[in-house]
C-alpha cells in the first residue's frame, strides 16, 4: 500500500514537470537562481571548511600516532584515550558539546571556529590510526638503516619512515578526506551556513526540498569526484619509486 | 681500532652472547663463521648499537661505550658513527636513487653541502662500479647492484669500521663475485673490517683473522689457514665438514 503511494507521489511530481511548463519554468528559475548561493557556501564554508580541517587534522594525526608508538606509557595512553572518545561518539555530539555545550562552562566559540575544532579532532583520531598502521608497515630494516647511517629518531622519522608512510596512506587519507568534505554538512546543525545549509533556508523558503537537496547533492558528489582525480595523481607520483612488475 | 672487553647480550630469558672478548687491529679484516643461531648477527648489531648489550664495554677507536649502565642517547648516536653496517638485505631506502642515498647520511647527519655530497657519493658510486646506475631506483637494480650501492652508502660517513652480515647470502650466485670483489678492495686499502659471511674464498684470501662462534662464545679464534686447514675444536670441524658438504653437493 505504502509503496503504491510513494510511486503515486513520484509520478505525480514527474508529471507535474513534464505536463506543467509553468511548473518546470519556476523549477529551472529556482535552480538557477539558487546555484549560486550553494555555490558560494561551498567557496566560503565547506571548502575552507575541510581544507583548514583536514591540515590540522593531519598534524594532530601524526602526532597522535608518533604517541601511539612512542614509549612512553603516558603519551601512549592519552592517545589511545583520545581517539577512542572520536571515534566512539557521533560527530554531531561532538559539534554539539563544541557549540551548545560549552558555553555552560563559559567557553563560548564561533559556529566556524566550533565546526574547525570538532572536524579537526575528528580527522586527527581516525588519520592517526592510518597513519600509525602505515608507520608500522615500514619495515625494521629501515630505520636501522638509518640509525647505522647516523640519523637521530627525528631524522629517521622525517627524511626516512614519513615519506614512505606516506605513500602507504595515500588511499585511506583520501577516504577520510572525501568523507571530511560530506561530514562538513553536519556543520549546519551549529549554524555555520555552509552550502547544505544554504539548501536548507532556500527550501525552507520556496518548499522545494528535492531540488534543493539533489543540487546540494550534486555538488558534493562534484567535489569528491575532483578530489579522486586528484587521489590518482598523487599515487602515481608517489609510486615512482616502486616497481610496477 | 677495536676492543671488545666480556659483551653479553640477552634477550630477556634467552642469553646470546655469553662474553665476548675481541681486539682487531687498525685495518685488519675479522671473518665471524658459525652455526645458524649462534649469534653472529647480535654480535655485529651490538657494535654497532642496533642491539643494546646487556653487559661490557666497546672501545672504537677512541669511543668507549660501557654497557653495564644506560647509556645517554647522545653518546648512542656519536658511538655509531665509528661504525657503519652492510645489511644481509640491503635495507636500501626504496624512496630514493642510489645517487640519494649515498648522499643522504652526509647530508642530513653530517651537515655537509649538497653539492659536496653530490659529487662524493658520484665518487663513492664510481668506486664500487655504479656510476651509470646512480640515478635508479633501488626497484631497477640487481641484487648485487643494490648491496654495492648499501656499501657505499655505508662508506659514505667515512666509517673507522665496517661491519658486514652476510652480505651476500641472499644474493643470486653470479652476483655474489661482484659484492666481495668491491670488499675485499676495501681490506687491501685498509679498512678495517668485521665480517660475518660463510663464503670460504673471501675469508681464505681476505681475513687476517677467522673467528667460529657457537652458542654464543667465540670457539676457536686463528689465521685462516689454522681455522680452515686445522681446526682444533671438535665443535669447530664439525662445523666445517657440514658447510664443505654443502659446497660439494
Ligand atoms: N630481537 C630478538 N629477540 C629475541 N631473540 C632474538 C632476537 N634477535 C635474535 N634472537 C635470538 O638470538 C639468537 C642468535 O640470533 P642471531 O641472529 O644473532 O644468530 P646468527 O648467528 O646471526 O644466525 P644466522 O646464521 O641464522 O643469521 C637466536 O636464537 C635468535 O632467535
Ligand atoms: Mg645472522
Amino acid at each position: 500500500m505504502m509503496k503504491f503511494h510513494r510511486n503515486g507521489l513520484a509520478k505525480m511530481y514527474l508529471n507535474s514537470i513534464f505536463t506543467n511548463p509553468e511548473r518546470l519554468e519556476r523549477l529551472l528559475d529556482i535552480a538557477q537562481s539558487s546555484f549560486l548561493p550553494l555555490l558560494e557556501g561551498a567557496i566560503q564554508y565547506t571548502i575552507p571548511l575541510t581544507l583548514i580541517s583536514f591540515t590540522i587534522g593531519l598534524m594532530l594525526a601524526t602526532l597522535t600516532a608518533l604517541a601511539r608508538i612512542s614509549t612512553v606509557k603516558l603519551f601512549q595512553n592519552i592517545a589511545r584515550i583520545y581517539v577512542s572518545i572520536i571515534r566512539g561518539t557521533p560527530l554531531l555530539v561532538q559539534l554539539s558539546i563544541l557549540f551548545y555545550g560549552l558555553p555552560t562552562v563559559g567557553i563560548t566559540l564561533e559556529p566556524f571556529t566550533a565546526a574547525i575544532l570538532g572536524f579537526s579532532l575528528n580527522v586527527g583520531a581516525y588519520a592517526s590510526e592510518v597513519i600509525r598502521a602505515a608507520i608500522l608497515s615500514i619495515p625494521k630494516g629501515q630505520w636501522e638503516a638509518a640509525n647505522t647511517i647516523g640519523m637521530s629518531y627525528s631524522q629517521s622519522l622525517k627524511r626516512i619512515i614519513l615519506p614512505q608512510a606516506s605513500r602507504v596512506s595515500i588511499p585511506p587519507l583520501s577516504n577520510t578526506f572525501i568523507s571530511l568534505v560530506k561530514d562538513t554538512s553536519l556543520a549546519s546543525f551549529i549554524l555555520v551556513t555552509e552550502m547544505f545549509r544554504r539548501a536548507q533556508e532556500i527550501a525552507a523558503f520556496n518548499y522545494e526540498f528535492l531540488l534543493l537537496y539533489a543540487q546540494a547533492g550534486l555538488i558534493y558528489w562534484v567535489l569528491c569526484f575532483l578530489l579522486s582525480l586528484v587521489q590518482g595523481r598523487l599515487e602515481h607520483r608517489f609510486d615512482r619509486y616502486v616497481s610496477r612488475a | 681500532m677495536i676492543e671488545i672487553n666480556n659483551l653479553h647480550k640477552s634477550f630477556g630469558s634467552l642469553e646470546v652472547l655469553k662474553g665476548i672478548d675481541l681486539h682487531v687491529e687498525k685495518g685488519q679484516a675479522v671473518v665471524v663463521i658459525g652455526p645458524s643461531g649462534s649469534g653472529k648477527t647480535t654480535f655485529l648489531r651490538c657494535l654497532n648499537i642496533l642491539e643494546t648489550p646487556t653487559a661490557g664495554t666497546v672501545t672504537i677507536d677512541d669511543h668507549k661505550a660501557d654497557f653495564s649502565k644506560p647509556l645517554p642517547k647522545k653518546q648512542i648516536t656519536e658511538f655509531r658513527k665509528q661504525s657503519a653496517m652492510v645489511f644481509q638485505h640491503y635495507n636500501l631506502f626504496p624512496h630514493m636513487t642510489a645517487l640519494e642515498n649515498v648522499m643522504e647520511g652526509p647530508v642530513t647527519v653530517q651537515k655537509i653541502s649538497k653539492e659536496a655530497a653530490r659529487k662524493k657519493a658520484e665518487e663513492l658510486l664510481a668506486k664500487v662500479g655504479l656510476k651509470e646506475k646512480m640515478n635508479e631506483y633501488p626497484f631497477q637494480l640487481s641484487g648485487g647492484q643494490q648491496q654495492r650501492v648499501g656499501i657505499a652508502r655505508a662508506l659514505a660517513l667515512e666509517p673507522k669500521v665496517m661491519l658486514f652480515d652476510e652480505p651476500t647470502s641472499a644474493l643470486d650466485p653470479e652476483l655474489v663475485g661482484e659484492v666481495l670483489q668491491v670488499m675485499k678492495d676495501l681490506a687491501l686499502e685498509g679498512m678495517t673490517m668485521v665480517v660475518v659471511t660463510h663464503e670460504m674464498r673471501f675469508a681464505k684470501g681476505v681475513a687476517d683473522e677467522v673467528l667460529f662462534m657457537d652458542e654464543g662464545r667465540i670457539v676457536e679464534r686463528g689465521t685462516p689457514k689454522d681455522i680452515f686447514e686445522n681446526p682444533k675444536e671438535e665443535r669447530t670441524q664439525q662445523f666445517l665438514s657440514l658447510i664443505q658438504k654443502a659446497d660439494t653437493i
